[in-house]
C-alpha cells in the first residue's frame, strides 16, 4: 500500500508497504528516520516512542496502515535546527546518556511530560518514564535530566538550565 | 553502496565538534611564566568531567547503530535455530526455501568456506550445526531475503529432520556422572581448578555452612545484535557492526570464511550497550557469507526474543560454602565447591572458574582455604561473560555466609567484615600478595556513614503508595511492610589474567587544522556506551597540552586493543593512549630542544604552547609543528600474569584488584513478599577516577544490573529451553524499581597503572546483589540462598 502522513512537520510518502509493516519499520527502513529505536519490537522498552498526534505511542505496536494521513513526531524533530531542545539538552549535560539506545525514546517520553506537567515530582516522572527501559544509566542521571529540563521549561531554573 | 553509516557513523565518534556547554573554555589559554599554572588551564583533561563528544548525536537520533545502517541494493538475512537441546541432524532441505519469491540465498554449514569452528578459548562452536545440534537456540541455517518478513518466513521452509537426543541439563551431576551423555567428545568439563592455602581440613569454634544458587542472568543491553556486510572487489567483505573486541571477532570470522585477516575489514558502528554480551560471535560470520554468496550487501538485525538465544548469558552456579571462624570472628577457613554452568559451548567459562575460584574467599584474608571451581559443558543455553564475570556468583555466596557467620558470632555484620578485610600487603588465597591499596575496611567505614533514608514510608502518617512495595498496583498502605538494612562488600580482578597478554594499541597523530594544533586518538577500542571516548580525549588533552582532540572511528586498520570487558579499557587503552601521546610529545620537544638548548626533561607541552621549567613558554605549539605531521603508534602491555599450578598458586594471577561496598534499604511487603529498594548506596575505590561524572554513572548503572539479579533478572530453562525470552518475562529494572543513590568514590592509586587508574565498571554490579539480599533477609529473617528473591521466597 501508499501510505501518506507527516513526520515532523513534513509530509511524506512510503510506497511498497506491506500489511503488517509497523509505524516504527516504516520510520526507520522506509523513511529514512532510524532515530527512533528497535530494543524489543514488543511494546515493552519504549525506545522507539514517537508522537503520534501529539500522543506518546511505541512506533513497534502502531500498524503502518493507522499512522495513514496522521502526524507522528520523532527523536529528530524535537530539536529546532542547531539548538537542542531542554530535554536534549539537559540529558547531554547530566550524562544521562552513555549507550544512547534507549534516549530516543526517553527523550519523547520526558518531552511530553514536561510539557503537560510543568513542575512534575520526582515520582511523576517515574511513572511517566516507566515504560522506557535503560540498560547503562541506572536512571540516576536520567532523573536529574528530566527534573533539569522541567525547570528550565518552567524557566525556575536559576543559571537558565545549565549546570 | 556505501552504508547510511558512512555519512553519520564517523563523524558520530569524531569530536570536532564540542558540545554545547562542555566544562571547557572555547578561548585560549593566556601562557603566564608559570607551567603548573598552565597545567591547570586546559579544560578537560584526566581528572575532570568533560561531556561525551558523542552525546549531541545520540540525543538527536542521529547517531548511526549497527541495526540503522543500510546500503542500496541491500537484503537481509535470518537465523533458523535449532528446536531441540540435544539431537542428531539427519538431513536438511533447503529446496522448498530457496524456491520462495524474495529468497536469494539459503546456506547450511556445508556453505561455510573456512573452519566451522570458533571459540574464545577453546574452538568448539560451529558456525552452522554439522551433524548435531547442542542448545535449543543454535544456528543451523541461513537465509538472505529481499525483506526482513520473507527471510523470516522462508526459515519456516527449510526442512531439518531431527533425531532428538537425551539433553544433559545438570551441571553438578555432570561434574560427577560418567554415565552421561558427552556434549563433547572430550567429556563434559570444560575445566576443574582447586585453589588450595595453608590446612584446608582446620577446624574451628564456629562453623557456618549453606548452599546458594545464582539465577542465568542476561545482559539485556538495548541494542540488538546487528551487522552490515559489503562485499568488497578484492574477494573480502566490509563489515559494519556492534561488538566489544574488533579484532578478535576479525579472527575468528577470518577464519570461518576461509579469507585473510585484511580481507575481512571491520569497522565499529554505534554500540547499544554490551556487558560482556557481545564478546562472542552472533551475526558476524552469517552475514559476511551472506553477502559473500550473494554479492549483494546484507544486513542482519537479532530482535529480543533472538536476542536471547544469540548470545551468551552469566553462568547459573550452585555453590556450596563453609566458614570457620573463631569466637572473636577471625575468619580460620573457608571450604567451598562451586559448580558454573557453561551450557553447549565454553565461551568464557575457563575464566568463569579461574575468577569464580581465585575471587572465591572474597575480600578477605583467610589463613585455610579449599575451593574447588568446575564449569561444565550442558545442553543449557551457552554461558559466557557478563559484567563482574565469574566474580558474581560466589559474591552472593561468601557474603551471605558472612551475614550468617555474624548472626552465628552475635556480631554486627559490617564490624565482621572490616575484622577480616583483606588490605595491602595481604595476599590471595592463590598466593598473590597485593601490592597496591586495598581499602576494603575504609570502604566499608565510609558505605556506613553514608545518610539513610528518613523514615519508613510505610511509618509515615500519609505514605505515597508509589513508594511502597508493589506500587501503583496499590498493594498494601503500609501494613505488612517491614525494613531491612544490609551490606555488601566484593573483590573483582581486573583485565585478563593468568598469563593473558590483552595489551592495546594506540595510534596518536598531532597536527595543525587552520591554525590550531589538534590530535587525533585511533584505537580499535569499542565504545559501547561507558565513555572510553571521552577518556581517550582526556589522555590525549593531558598528555599534548592541545584542546582539540578527535577520536577516529574504531575500525581494524590500526592494531588490537583488545575486548571492551573486564573493566580494563582506561587502564590499557588508557595506558596505549597515554604512551601515544608522550611519544609524540618527545618527538616535537626534540625538536625544540635542538632549537633553543634547553634539555627536552625541562619542556612541556601545555595550553597550546611549548613551556620550559626555566625560561616559560618557548613557543607556540601551531608554530612549531607547521605543516609537518607527528605521529606515533604505541602498545600498552599490563603487567605480566601467570597461570595457577594445580593447587592453584600462582605469584600473579590477576593484574589488579578492585572493590566495591553497598549499603541496600528494602522494605517488604511480608504478606505478599514484594520488595522495594528504597536507598542503595555504595564506596567505591576506583584508583584514579579520570572523569568522575562518568565513575559515577558507571557505579549506578552497575548497581541497577546487580539490583535486578537480587529480584527480579532470571532467565528460566526448563529442559534445555529458555521459556521468558522476551522484555515481557524477562524482566529488567524500570525507573520504579531504581531507587536514588549515594555514591562516594575514593582514589587510591595503583602505582602499577597508568595515572593510578583501578577498573570500575564490573564491582558495583557484583557487591550490589548481596548487599540487597542480606537487607531483604533483615527484613523478613529468611534464608535467602537463591538469586532472584522472588516473592515466593519470602512467603513460604
Ligand atoms: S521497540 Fe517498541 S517498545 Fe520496544
Ligand atoms: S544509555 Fe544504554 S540503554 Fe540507556
Amino acid at each position: 500500500m501508499r501510505l501518506n502522513l507527516t513526520v515532523n512537520g513534513r509530509p511524506m510518502t512510503a510506497d511498497d508497504v506491506w500489511e503488517g509493516e509497523s509505524l516504527l519499520y516504516v520510520l526507520r527502513e522506509r523513511l529514512g528516520l532510524p532515530g527512533s529505536k528497535n530494543a524489543c519490537e514488543q511494546g515493552e522498552c519504549g525506545s522507539c516512542t514517537v508522537y503520534l498526534e501529539g500522543v506518546p505511542v511505541c512506533a513497534c505496536l502502531v500498524a503502518a496502515g493507522q499512522a495513514q494521513d496522521r502526524e507522528v513526531g520523532t527523536v529528530e524533530g524535537l530539536a529546532d535546527e542547531d539548538e537542542l531542545s531542554p530535554v536534549q539538552r539537559a540529558f547531554v549535560d547530566a550524562g544521562a546518556v552513555q549507550c544512547g539506545f534507549c534516549t530516543p525514546g526517553l527523550l519523547v517520553a520526558a518531552d511530553d511530560l514536561i510539557n503537560r506537567v510543568p513542575d512534575p515530582s520526582d515520582a511523576e516522572i517515574r511513572e511517566a518514564l516507566a515504560g522506557n527501559l535503560c540498560r547503562c544509566t541506572g536512571y540516576e542521571k536520567i532523573m536529574e535530566a528530566v527534573r533539569e529540563a522541567a525547570a528550565e521549561k518552567t524557566g525556575s531554573s536559576s543559571e537558565g538550565g545549565r549546570r | 553502496m556505501s552504508p547510511r553509516s558512512s555519512s553519520t557513523a564517523p563523524t558520530a565518534n569524531h569530536a570536532h565538534t564540542r558540545e554545547r556547554g562542555a566544562p571547557m573554555s572555547n578561548t585560549h589559554t593566556t601562557p603566564t611564566h608559570r607551567p603548573q599554572h598552565l597545567d591547570e588551564e586546559i579544560a578537560g583533561g584526566v581528572g575532570e568531567s568533560p561531556l561525551r563528544p558523542d552525546g549531541s548525536l545520540k540525543v538527536r537520533g542521529d547517531f548511526a547503530y549497527a541495526s540503522d545502517l543500510w546500503a542500496e541494493n541491500m537484503l537481509w538475512g535470518a537465523t533458523l535455530r535449532s528446536p531441540h537441546p540435544s539431537a542428531r541432524i539427519r538431513s536438511i532441505d533447503v529446496g522448498p526455501a530457496l524456491r520462495m519469491d524474495g529468497v536469494r540465498a539459503v546456506l547450511t554449514a556445508e556453505d561455510v568456506p573456512g573452519r566451522n569452528l570458533y571459540g574464545l578459548k577453546d574452538l568448539d562452536q560451529p558456525v552452522l550445526a554439522e551433524d548435531v545440534v547442542r542448545y535449543r537456540g543454535e544456528a543451523v541455517a541461513l537465509v538472505a531475503a529481499d525483506h526482513p518478513e520473507t527471510a523470516r518466513r522462508a526459515l519456516d521452509l527449510v526442512e531439518v529432520d531431527y533425531e532428538v537426543l537425551e539433553p544433559v541439563l545438570d551441571a553438578e551431576r555432570a561434574a560427577h556422572d560418567d554415565s552421561l551423555p558427552r556434549v563433547h567428545p572430550g567429556g563434559n568439563t570444560v575445566r576443574y581448578q582447586p585453589i588450595v592455602k595453608g590446612d584446608p581440613d582446620a577446624e574451628a569454634d564456629v562453623v557456618v555452612s549453606g548452599t546458594y544458587t545464582v539465577g542465568m542472568q542476561d545482559q539485556a543491553f538495548l541494542g540488538p545484535e546487528a551487522g552490515l556486510a559489503v562485499p568488497a572487489e578484492d574477494g573480502g567483505v566490509e563489515l559494519y557492526l556492534a561488538t566489544q573486541d574488533l579484532h578478535t571477532d576479525r579472527k575468528q570470522t577470518a577464519a570461518a570464511l576461509g579469507l585473510d585477516p585484511e580481507q575481512v575489514r571491520m569497522t565499529m558502528s554505534g554500540v547499544g550497550g554490551a556487558f560482556g554480551g557481545r564478546e562472542d560471535l552472533s551475526v558476524q560470520v552469517h552475514v559476511c557469507m551472506l553477502a559473500l554468496h550473494t554479492g549483494r550487501p546484507v544486513k542482519m538485525v537479532y530482535n529480543r526474543e533472538e536476542s536471547f538465544f544469540g548470545h551468551v548469558h552469566r553462568h547459573p552456579a550452585t555453590m556450596y560454602y563453609e566458614h570457620g571462624a573463631t569466637r572473636d570472628g577471625d575468619l580460620v577457613f573457608v571450604r567451598a565447591r562451586l559448580y558454573f554452568d557453561g551450557g553447549a559451548y565454553a565461551s568464557k567459562t575457563p575464566v568463569v572458574v579461574g575468577n569464580g575460584t581465585t575471587l572465591g574467599v572474597g575480600p578477605y584474608s583467610v589463613p585455610n582455604v579449599r575451593i574447588e571451581g568446575w564449569g561444565m559443558y550442558t545442553n543449557n543455553p551457552p554461558c559466557g561473560a557478563m559484567r563482574g564475570l565469574g566474580a558474581v556468583q560466589p559474591a552472593f555466596a561468601y557474603e551471605s555466609q558472612m551475614d550468617r557467620l555474624a548472626e552465628e558470632l552475635g556480631m554486627d555484620p559490617v564490624r565482621l567484615r572490616i575484622r577480616n578485610a583483606i588490605s595491602r600487603g595481604d595476599s590471595t588465597p592463590s598466593g598473590q600478595v597485593l601490592d597496591y591499596p586495598a581499602p576494603v575496611a575504609e570502604l566499608l567505614r565510609r558505605v556506613r556513614e553514608l545518610p539513610l533514608p528518613r523514615e519508613s514510608t510505610a511509618e509515615s502518617t500519609n505514605p505515597d503508595i508509589r513508594d511502597l512495595p508493589g506500587g501503583a498496583s496499590n498493594t498494601t498502605h503500609g501494613e505488612g511492610v517491614v525494613r531491612g538494612v544490609g551490606y555488601g562488600v566484593c573483590i573483582k580482578n581486573i583485565c585478563y589474567a593468568e598469563g593473558a597478554d590483552d595489551f592495546s594499541t594506540a595510534r596518536v597523530r598531532l597536527q595543525v587544522v587552520a591554525g590550531e594544533p589538534i590530535a587525533m586518538v585511533h584505537t580499535a577500542a569499542a565504545e559501547v556506551g561507558q565513555g572510553l571516548v571521552t577518556v581517550q580525549q582526556q589522555i590525549a588533552r593531558t598528555e599534548l597540552g592541545v584542546e582539540r582532540v578527535n577520536i577516529h572511528p574504531n575500525d581494524t586498520s590500526v592494531g588490537p586493543a583488545g575486548s571492551s570487558s573486564a573493566s580494563r579499557q582506561t587502564y590499557v587503552t588508557g595506558g596505549a593512549v597515554q604512551a601515544a601521546c608522550r611519544a609524540v610529545r618527545e618527538q616535537v620537544l626534540e625538536r625544540v630542544a635542538q632549537r633553543c638548548g634547553d634539555p627536552v626533561e625541562r619542556l612541556s607541552l601545555s595550553g597550546g604552547k611549548v613551556v620550559s621549567e626555566t625560561s616559560g613558554v618557548l613557543a607556540d605549539l601551531a608554530e612549531v609543528l607547521g605543516s609537518e605531521v607527528v605521529e606515533a603508534t604505541r602498545e600498552y602491555h599490563h603487567r605480566e600474569t601467570f597461570p595457577l599450578d594445580e593447587q592453584g598458586h600462582s605469584e600473579r594471577a590477576q593484574v589488579q584488584h578492585a572493590f566495591s561496598a553497598h549499603r541496600a534499604v528494602v522494605d517488604v511487603d511480608t504478606e505478599l513478599g514484594l520488595v522495594k529498594v528504597v536507598q542503595l548506596d555504595c564506596s567505591q575505590d576506583v584508583g584514579k577516577a579520570v572523569n568522575p561524572d562518568a565513575v559515577v554513572g558507571q557505579i549506578q548503572g552497575g548497581s541497577a544490573q546487580g539490583l535486578g539479579l537480587a529480584v527480579m533478572e532470571e532467565i528460566q530453562v526448563d529442559g534445555g529451553r529458555i521459556r521468558n525470552p522476551s522484555f515481557t518475562d524477562y524482566l529488567i529494572p524500570t525507573i520504579l524499581d531504581m531507587p536514588p543513590m549515594n555514591v562516594d568514590v575514593i582514589e587510591r592509586g595503583d602505582p602499577n597503572a597508568p595515572y593510578g587508574v583501578r577498573g570500575v565498571g564490573e564491582p558495583p554490579t557484583i557487591s550490589s546483589t548481596p548487599a540487597i539480599v542480606a537487607a531483604i533477609r533483615a527484613a523478613t529473617g529468611k534464608a535467602l540462598e537463591h538469586v532472584p528473591v522472588g516473592p515466593e521466597h519470602i512467603v513460604e
